[in-house]
């Protein structure tokens, strides 16, 4: 197995996951409260990952963080070298591709919120902030968790962005996905199996502590 | 003068529905104001606009020396700057916290010592020794409705506001806290604003009554009087007046008035002038069954009627007639039994002269 491979893109998800995190949530929090009538055209730009082909979606990134962008200008110069096919530009593209698969899950769990429990909060004393950390986090935490995880293993499994905006850099920008499709184009199916297998079973894992998270009765069988 | 709160508000809910609410209160300590109305009468969102998780779109609220809201001047105080104490009608207690939390959560700005002494003295006081570490979805209706009372009281409010407080809670347990709630109203003497449509708690709460319909103030004053002296028949019909029928005065004098409605005859207190159209209103409460061709009594009225529903309501019982008109009379089960009341029994209705409201009827939409 490419253990190269396998560390870039653990670095990848989990950054992204927890950017995600911290971007995520007030994305979510607006997004729930807000009472701007246009808000739909943020929702959809932020669930807009979920219907693109992800190549579409890597080729736009590339163009906007490319060198003749004004971004990837004023990024350059102040990095000294272009974003594109880098593991930071990856990590960009990652968190832009993922972006739903965080806020949805952050929007519903918020929304399922009892809203006298905030007001009740506030009438309390207690500021927005004060009560978003003290009752909002608390009571949404299954459905944080749940965003948490699906950005992890949704950035474990991309490839058309990947592809696109990382290319395949050994060590910088290949991850799991593209060492697979390499082995497979060089007809190395024992290798390409045995990553895909381990691919497999960590998402398969991962799936299985959310659902297991935000089962409320852990019974299985039912009940005689 | 004692410092007043003064609420002009305005507020538009849904397509036709218009808030346009006037009141002021006296901030009397233990002054109880009771918010009065059907359901739909705008009733919570007065109390929410006054705790400002409401913004009414024009008008200003009043709070002794601080100005809460003002449209004018585009002022709103944040629910968080108006020390006030909330009380949902479903509590909205943190299922996260426990009763103890719950009770401390608003009081963060204490130091920790303080904050404990805090929430001990108000577990005390509304008696929750020994739930300090259960959460509120173990707890029953009744306890949790003392936890959210607890927690409206620890931060020492300036002012009270309970969303129809005793709502939720079965019949027994809403008596029993009923005359709870007075006793901790009248000790803790915060003034406090009550939202209610259920009368018996407005006359045990209440020293002052604000009636609405539709969102606006039909009447203030003591419940008392409200309920005595409902100023029109909307009043009436809102508090629960059973018989309100039309009549027309035939004869008056001395402060004593002959009404005439539906061919009947009643004596009833009035400085109505003779020919004026009334509304004759009559508390079931207030009218005594007797068998027929029993002796004088005290009453001026006895209306020879005929049973013609008997409706069980708990302890008491119901009873509608035919007397001329529609009549109610509220008895209790063994008088039911004594005078063998069913339908189609004859009996004699008797209403004191004082117990007749007249309200006039030209003010008034007639129904």
């Amino acid at each position: 197995m490419n253990w190269t491979a396998i560390t870039v893109t653990f670095e990848l998800a989990t950054l992204t996951a927890s950017i995600l995190l911290f971007i995520g949530l007030p994305i979510a929090y607006w997004l729930t409260f807000s009472r701007w009538r246009w808000k739909f055209i943020i929702e959809s730009v932020v669930a807009l990952p979920l219907v693109l082909p992800p190549t579409v979606l890597g080729f736009y990134i590339l163009v906007a963080i490319g060198p003749h962008s004004p971004f990837g200008r004023l990024y350059t110069d102040l990095v000294g070298h272009p974003l594109p096919f880098t593991f930071e530009g990856l990590l960009l593209a990652s968190i832009l591709y993922s972006l739903p698969f965080a806020v949805q899950p952050f929007a519903s769990a918020f929304d399922q919120v009892d809203r006298r429990l905030l007001e009740a909060s506030w009438t309390l004393g207690v500021s927005r902030i004060g009560t978003f950390f003290r009752l909002m986090l608390p009571l949404s935490a299954a459905g944080i968790v749940t965003g948490v995880v699906l950005s992890f293993a949704h950035t474990l499994g991309e490839f058309g962005v990947v592809l696109m905006v990382g290319g395949n850099i050994e060590g910088e920008t290949r991850t799991v996905s593209i060492d697979i499709y390499d082995e497979v184009q060089s007809l190395n199916y024992a290798g390409a199996a045995k990553t895909a297998l381990f691919l497999l079973v960590i998402s398969y894992t991962v799936l299985l502590v959310v659902y297991a998270m935000n089962r409320k009765v852990w019974a299985v069988w039912p009940q005689k | 003068m004692a410092a007043e709160m003064i609420v002009d508000i305005e507020k538009t809910l849904g397509e036709r529905f218009v808030l346009n609410t006037k009141f002021r209160m006296a901030l009397n300590p233990a002054a109880v104001l009771i918010l009065f109305g059907p359901s739909g009468s705008g009733k919570t969102t007065i109390l929410r606009c006054l705790a400002g998780l409401e913004s009414p779109e024009r008008g200003r609220i009043i709070f002794g020396g601080d100005t809460w809201f003002d449209a004018e001047s585009n002022q709103c105080i944040q629910p968080q700057q108006r020390q006030i104490g909330y009380t949902f009608q479903e509590y909205a207690l943190f299922p996260t916290h426990t009763v103890a939390g719950n009770i401390g959560y608003g009081l963060g700005a204490l130091s920790a010592a303080e904050r404990t002494r805090r929430v001990d003295a108000v577990i005390g006081l509304l008696q929750l020794q020994g739930m300090e570490e259960i959460k509120p979805d173990r707890l029953s209706g009744g306890q949790q409705q003392r936890v959210a009372l607890a927690r409206a009281i620890a931060r020492q409010p300036s002012i009270l506001l309970l969303d129809e407080p005793l709502s939720a809670l079965d019949v027994p347990t809403r008596v029993k806290l009923r005359g709870e709630l007075r006793d901790l109203l009248r000790r803790l003497a915060i003034p406090s604003i009550v939202v209610t449509h259920d009368w018996e708690e407005a006359l045990a709460l209440g020293d002052e009554m604000v009636v609405l319909k539709d969102g606006k103030v039909l009447q203030q004053g003591t419940p008392q009087q409200i309920f005595n002296l409902p100023k029109d028949v909307e009043v009436a019909k809102i508090v629960g007046m059973e018989t309100v029928i039309p009549g027309r005065i035939a004869h008056a004098a001395n402060g004593l008035v002959t009404v005439e409605a539906n061919g009947v005859k009643l004596l009833a207190v009035s400085q109505e002038a003779v020919g004026s159209d009334v509304f004759v209103c009559v508390r079931a409460e207030d009218v005594v069954l007797e068998p027929v061709g029993t002796g004088a009594t005290s009453a001026r009225n006895h209306l020879p009627a005929i049973v013609q529903d008997v409706i069980s309501m708990g302890a008491l019982v119901r009873v509608d007639l035919e007397s001329g008109f529609p009549l109610s009379a509220i008895v209790t089960r063994s008088a039911l039994e004594d005078l063998h009341l069913a339908s189609g029994v004859k009996v004699v209705a008797a209403i004191k002269a004082g117990a007749v409201h007249l309200i006039p009827r030209s003010s008034n939409m007639p129904f």
